[in-house]
């Protein structure tokens, strides 16, 4: 997983309700493809006419937006399929973090994993930093501090955010989940065993089976 | 201290506290298909780790298979590819794989369930959103992703947070023509699609004890739409009426015990809940979606809405560009919009009494000259029953095409998909942009209401048509 400490950029506001992961990444892109090249993908079908040219209406094709790495977002961005391939796809097109008044919960999840950070802030905080980043035509820069838990808006205000610690200190050291697990791997078996003897059925009829 | 079902199955599953509100919570089952499954055993192996308990690993293909009649997994080859990984891992690994045409393969939410590798009580994962579908045994079920499952399957468990707890009542009995489809689309479009985020939802009432498994299954598969990845009903005499004498179920003395634990599981009557809702069926009529959410539902007696009466800018612009995507006008009535293709099936509507629903609204009737008309069971199962109570035969006399099972055009994964700019009424979960093909214009809506646009050619009231 990629660390994150810190990112800076112009933030493009995306700022529609309920923008889904099929529209992040459609299906038939991840269908015998790796994690990696979904970049040019992301958002296709909104980024891209159907002649295949750029949409020059879409926010992300604006010259001041090309290769933002934050994105401002709406409500429950993110919903919908369980794809990781949407958080591969925003990461390759440049996106390291993401601000939204709420996220998709299986989408929010699968952000940490590999180093996209998902901040929750108000609707009011996310209209003021897009009307921020627009007066400057995307000069003026927003800053995300995950170490200090900050977001400074481009006119400098300091707006403060949670972040559950565990993702935190995971998002900062680059930690793996299975390592870490696998360090009490003595009490998952202790627990396996307990409960064999406590609901057998679980267990049983997968082992008649075999 | 009154306990929900949620506390009851969650809370004995706490293998470790992980301090900060973490539990690192055992997963008794986990389930893979072709899509991801291949790759996340390759990824676990390659970084050096054992799959922990394939014993409680089950796999099955249906995301990236062709429905097409005498299917191979060669038919759409790109999806052979991803087969040929998870036939050879799952080999390799001893994970039991419910291959095409084999008994027990289908969508893997419909034979799971059928096959009685869902439980009550028991904790579940599969990489997919709609794994929540299995919550209608009384399971807690949830959907995960890539990362999420290699760590399961490497280790059997998973670190999570403890959801809040948010119930919904369905109260009274189900009008003429209301399916749990309609139930839960009026949920949806009552509370929105984010609703439910950070929640896991229980559905109870009334109206939801009277529903059959396949309908609780129903019913639980659209909680993700509303933005929870849990939904759970309580089991019951239903639930284990139906699971007794499944593949998997525990028989004998086992059985009795397992009854034993699972009459505990539900809520007691005194349990809060930290969002406790109530929808009385009185007010629920067959529902069909206008636009690119879930949550843009209506009644089919209603109009398509304006998005200048739009709660804010945002929404206005959001209804404006599905109202674009969707072809649709402002104040038009949805009944009588055309259609060009109907859907029945998916991991929300597959099941055999979904498909006697859709072929009772089409006995003695026609598919429109201009409709393309899909059936797609949910397993082989289901397909084989159908087929022995006749229900192929009257799928096919009514101009429908009977395919093979997958998930198919619920999300064209497979190479099959609705054509640009076509309108397709369907009986799957997501009417995103795209969804079912680029540019496809999808409507959700039941089985009998998916049978109805068949044969009318366009949105109809199945009510009129039964009368």
């Amino acid at each position: 997983m990629e660390k994150f400490t810190t990112v800076s950029g112009p933030a493009a506001p995306m700022l529609a309700p309920n923008v889904d992961t099929d529209v992040i990444i459609p299906i038939q892109r991840l269908v015998g493809t790796g994690r990696t090249g979904l970049g040019p993908h992301a958002f296709e079908r909104l980024r891209y006419l159907p002649d295949g040219s750029e949409n020059p209406d879409f926010v992300l094709n604006r010259p001041q937006y090309r290769g933002s790495p934050i994105l401002l977002a709406g409500p429950n961005f993110g919903c919908g399929s369980s794809r990781e391939g949407a958080v591969w796809a925003l990461m390759g097109m440049g996106f390291r973090a993401v601000l939204a008044p709420s996220f998709g919960d299986i989408f929010f999840n699968n952000c940490f994993q590999n180093g996209l950070l998902p901040v929750v802030l108000p609707e009011e905080a996310i209209r003021r930093i897009a009307a921020e980043t627009e007066a400057a035509q995307g000069a003026r820069h927003t800053r995300v501090d995950l170490v200090r838990q900050v977001v400074v808006t481009p006119e400098g205000a300091e707006i403060p955010f949670a972040v559950d610690a565990r993702k935190r200190e995971a998002l900062i050291e680059g930690l793996d989940d299975v390592a870490l697990t696998l360090r009490v791997q003595d009490r998952i078996l202790a627990w396996q065993a307990a409960d064999r003897a406590a609901r057998p059925w679980v267990w049983q009829p997968v082992e008649r089976g075999a | 201290m009154p306990a929900t079902m949620l506390d009851r199955i969650w809370d004995p599953h706490v293998v470790a506290d992980l301090g900060g509100g973490w539990s690192l919570l055992h997963c008794d089952r986990v389930l893979l298909h072709d899509l991801s499954g291949g790759r996340a055993l390759e990824e676990v192996l390659e970084a050096g780790h054992r799959i922990a308990r394939p014993d409680l690993v089950f796999a099955t293909p249906d995301h990236a298979v062709s429905s097409a009649p005498g299917r191979t997994a060669e038919t759409f080859p790109k999806g052979g590819r991803l087969l040929a990984g998870l036939r050879a891992r799952a080999a390799e690994t001893g994970i039991r794989l419910f291959d095409l045409g084999q008994d027990g393969n289908g969508i893997v939410h419909v034979m799971a369930p059928e096959l009685g590798i869902v439980l009550p009580g028991t904790v579940l994962v599969c990489g997919d959103s709609h794994t929540c579908t299995n919550g209608g045994l009384g399971a807690l079920a949830f959907g995960i992703g890539a990362s999420e499952l290699r760590h399961v399957l490497a280790t059997q468990t998973l670190p999570q947070k403890k959801p809040r707890s948010m119930r919904i009542r369905f109260e009274g009995t189900a009008p003429p023509g209301v399916t749990p489809k309609d139930m839960i689309l009026a949920a949806i479009g009552r509370f929105g699609a984010g609703a439910g985020t950070g929640h896991a939802v229980e559905y109870a009432g009334s109206a939801v004890r009277a529903l059959s498994v396949e309908g609780r299954l129903t019913l639980c598969n659209l909680s993700i739409e509303m933005g929870a990845k849990i939904g759970m009903v309580a089991p019951d005499e239903t639930t284990f009426e139906w699971l007794a004498g499944r593949d998997f179920a525990p028989r004998g003395a086992a059985w009795d015990a397992a009854l034993r634990a699972w009459r505990a599981l539900p809520s007691d009557a005194e349990a809060r809940f930290d969002r406790d809702l109530v929808i009385e069926m009185r007010d629920i009529a067959p529902q069909i979606t206008w636009g690119t959410s879930p949550e843009h539902v209506l009644p089919v007696t209603g109009r398509v809405p304006d998005p200048a009466a739009a709660a804010n800018a945002e929404q206005r612009t959001a209804w404006e560009a599905a109202l674009a995507y969707m072809g649709l006008a402002p104040g038009a009535p949805i009944a009588g919009t055309k259609v060009d293709w109907v859907f029945i099936g998916s991991c929300t509507n597959s099941r055999i009494e979904d498909l006697r629903a859709a072929a009772a609204v089409l006995r003695g009737r026609k598919v429109a000259p201009h409709v393309t008309a899909w059936v797609v069971p949910g397993s082989e199962r289901v397909k084989r029953a159908a087929e022995a109570e006749g229900l192929d035969a009257a799928f096919r006399a009514a101009g429908f095409e009977w395919r093979e099972p997958g998930c198919a055009l619920c999300v064209a994964a497979n190479g099959e998909a609705v054509p640009p700019g076509a309108r397709c009424v369907s009986t799957s979960n997501r009417n995103f942009v795209g969804r079912q093909g680029t540019g496809a214009r999808t409507h959700l809506a039941s089985p009998a209401m998916a049978a109805a646009a068949a044969v009318t050619g366009a949105i109809a009231d199945v009510r009129q048509l039964a009368a």
